[in-house]
């Protein structure tokens, strides 16, 4: 097991000048000792390319990779004792299950008797102690996949075990069973883990701390309640949450800030000076406000939709000055209380503790 | 267009892929084909465009029998879960390939109406192979559009997509139905995609459909366990027990009282099985008056942004409850579950629904 320290940047073509030219803009960043993490972010943002950084598949254009201190920027993936799980299982059909958990062991000469209550713990954590003399070519997609994992995790020397959206072969309704025991097993073997996907399900249930990533760019690390409640990017506010956080384009003087011509919040330091900021609410944390309430934007309802336990609201600000081009915001209400219908005029309050301020994308206040 | 089925039925050799069915879909409106991957979905729409003949029965459109004719026939659009678009195309020909084949007029204008309202129209010049997945699957959707059919068939056009694309394109698509003039079906493994899309749902379960209705209303009160179970996710928490004078003794030795106007056919039966439904978002972490409290330790926390689904293994078997926002649990952790006996469904021993909880 090892520290982390990534100090780089990266270019799969030859002489990056702008910012499209990087998949990986420069970045520092450092995985704790036996820490779990996620690697968030939709196709294309970069995730792929600083796990195969770490594995030691790609070598960064820029910066390097040090384990422990030690620079191993030039070493392979054995070097670098990395363990891999990836999206579909990888593991000898012809042998047994015990077979297969045992092999990396084997390959390294472990004794017998250490690699026989090594695979038998991970195959009891996995719950595949029944399976172990079996085949693993007549086993299911789910099982293979087990696996896999277990492969992973065998060995105790590894610096890290690296997983690459390793669920997505899992039936839907058994996906929380391994991601219990993916969380169980960490607690027992205190690996240091990394794991690279693109759903926030998986990324905030598995991750003691989540990186998120868009672009090339790791715009946020932290836990998944700071990244629901204090999201430092607005991509975060979006991409975290279903539907994501409201932004609404605010004024700011030396009076307060206003949204739409209203005035919501009084002057704050924090938001110094004049200007243009924006402002993020997430639905969950809009209410209805009786009319006039300081805080609250008047607003048309233009859909109303019962989700069953709970009613989602989508109305536009009204705005005086340009009729019907308002910004939209989302709602989230819980239905014990009167929920507005298609077209009714409410009020709806934006701000409270867990109102965001935005300028150039980044958290401000 | 209204499109109406009778008695269908589909048989390939000795398996039933659909059971004798009879659905009239209400024009113009969007209907959801909820249902578990096998349920049926793909066959009955193949059957509703035409692909496919059904074994036994008739399709009708507006009145008139189409059974056997075939799809070339219908004007019928399809989407399907594959990006499926004309691949040596540009996407401005792609859009246009069912316009042209109808020698319309104004074919340009229509066509970069189209992209612009599925925000394509940067990309007209561009081959398929040039876009991203959910480009591509733009493009499908567009060229599904352009046909302007009466009846428009979507087979999980999203289910391929990243959930965050998948939430942008959806509310772009419930738009679309309401301000255009066809009748929709639209194919899900989601219940919540159902809830988001509104309309009506047909809820089908291995080959059979098993209600329909308008959609918060077959979420509200299903009429079974098995349309419960289809219509929840996370999944309805379902726990035995037998029906008391007052209400229900859960397996687990947890009794739960129930006000009797709510139950007109359970106090007749005293000692008949009967099983309570709880959906998890009535299950809460804090206390209010008349609650009935379940202490139990959790499983794990499953947090998915708006929402933690917890599980947590109590007396009465394994619960999941839906809490608003996220909750961060340790495995393991001692945790109390709070629930009010009006949000319980019951089903009778038969599987049917008993009483459903009260709503506003």
């Amino acid at each position: 097991m090892a520290r982390i320290d990534l100090e780089l940047a990266h270019a799969y073509k030859p002489n990056p000048q702008r910012d499209e030219d990087y998949a990986l803009l420069p970045l520092k960043m450092t995985f704790n000792d036996g820490g779990a993490y996620a690697l968030l972010g939709p196709s294309g943002c970069g995730k792929t390319t600083l796990l195969n950084i770490v594995s030691g598949l790609v070598k960064p254009s820029q910066g390097g990779v040090k384990f422990d201190g030690v620079d191993v920027t030039g070493r392979t993936p054995q070097q670098r004792n990395i363990a891999q799980v990836f999206q579909f299982p990888v593991i000898y059909d012809t042998m047994t299950v015990a077979e297969n958990l045992a092999f990396p062991l084997r390959n390294r000469g472990v004794p017998a008797d250490k690699i026989k209550q090594r695979v038998g713990k991970i195959a009891e954590m996995l719950e595949l102690n029944a399976q172990l003399n079996m085949r693993a070519a007549g086993l299911a997609a789910d099982a293979k996949q087990k696996i896999s994992l277990g492969r992973g995790l065998v060995r105790e020397d590894v610096s890290a075990v690296l997983f690459d959206e390793p669920l997505t072969v899992i039936d839907p309704h058994l996906k929380w069973q391994l991601r219990r025991k993916l969380k169980q097993i960490h607690q027992e073997l205190k690996l240091t883990l990394i794991y690279v996907t693109h759903d926030q399900v998986e990324a905030l249930t598995f991750a003691e701390q989540v990186v998120v990533m868009t672009r090339g760019r790791a715009v946020q690390i932290g836990s998944a309640s700071a990244l629901f409640e204090r999201p430092q990017h607005t991509f975060v506010g979006h991409f975290i949450g279903s539907p994501g956080m409201n932004f609404l384009p605010a004024h700011v003087n030396a009076s307060g800030v206003s949204v739409a011509g209203k005035r919501v919040a009084e002057a704050n330091s924090k938001l110094n000076g004049d200007g243009t900021v924006t402002l993020g609410v997430r639905p969950e944390y809009v209410t209805l406000a009786a009319p006039e309430t300081f805080g609250a934007l008047p607003a048309t309802v233009t859909q109303a939709q019962d989700i069953g336990t709970y009613w989602l609201i989508t109305a536009r600000v009204d705005d005086d000055n340009k009729k019907g081009d308002g910004s939209l915001i989302r709602a989230r209400l819980n239905p014990e209380q009167n929920i507005p219908r298609l077209g009714d005029a409410v009020w709806l309050n934006v701000i409270g503790t867990h109102t965001c301020f935005y300028r150039n994308e980044e958290l401000i206040a | 267009m209204e499109l109406t089925l009778e008695r269908i039925e589909q048989r390939v050799g000795a398996n039933v892929h659909l059971y004798p069915l009879d659905l009239t879909l209400v024009p113009r409106a969007v209907t959801v084909l909820l249902g578990a991957t096998q349920a049926g979905k793909t066959t009955l729409m193949r059957v509703m465009a035409g692909l496919d003949k059904p074994s036994k029965g008739r399709v009708l459109t507006d009145g008139v029998d189409v059974t056997g004719k075939p799809v070339r026939e219908r004007n019928v659009a399809m989407v399907y879960q594959q990006f499926i678009n004309y691949p040596s195309m540009t996407v401005a020909d792609n859009i246009a390939s069912p316009l042209k084949l109808r020698k319309e007029k104004n074919i340009g204008a229509r066509v970069s109406e189209l992209a612009t309202k599925l925000h394509i129209d940067a990309f007209l010049k561009r081959l398929p192979a040039e876009l991203s997945g959910g480009q591509q699957q733009r493009v499908a959707l567009a060229r599904a559009l352009a046909k302007n059919a009466p009846l428009m068939l979507l087979d999980e056009p999203l289910v391929n997509l990243d959930y965050k694309l998948r939430e942008e394109l959806r509310d772009e698509l419930s738009q679309l139905f309401a301000s255009g003039e066809s009748t929709v079906v639209y194919a899900t493994t989601e219940p919540t995609e159902a809830l988001l899309l509104g309309g009506y749902t047909a809820v089908m379960d291995a080959g059979e459909l098993l209600q329909y209705g308008p959609t918060a209303e077959v979420f509200h009160c299903p009429k079974s366990i098995r349309v419960a179970r289809a219509f929840s996710d996370p999944p309805m928490n379902l726990i035995e027990g037998k029906a008391t004078q007052s209400g229900v003794m859960l397996n687990g030795g947890l009794s739960l009282t129930l006000s009797l106007s709510r139950l007109p056919r359970l106090p007749r039966l005293p000692l008949d099985t009967l099983t309570v439904g709880v959906r998890a978002g009535a299950l809460r972490v804090h206390q209010r008056a008349g609650d009935l409290a379940l202490a139990g330790k959790v499983e794990l926390a499953e947090i998915c942004g708006s929402d933690t689904f917890v599980h947590v293994h109590t007396q009465v078997g394994e619960l999941v409850a839906q809490l608003t926002g996220v909750h961060v649990f340790s495995l393991n952790e001692a945790i109390t579950l709070y629930l009010n006996p009006s949000q319980v469904y019951v089903f009778g021993a038969d599987g049917n629904l008993v009483a459903a909880p009260d709503r506003k």
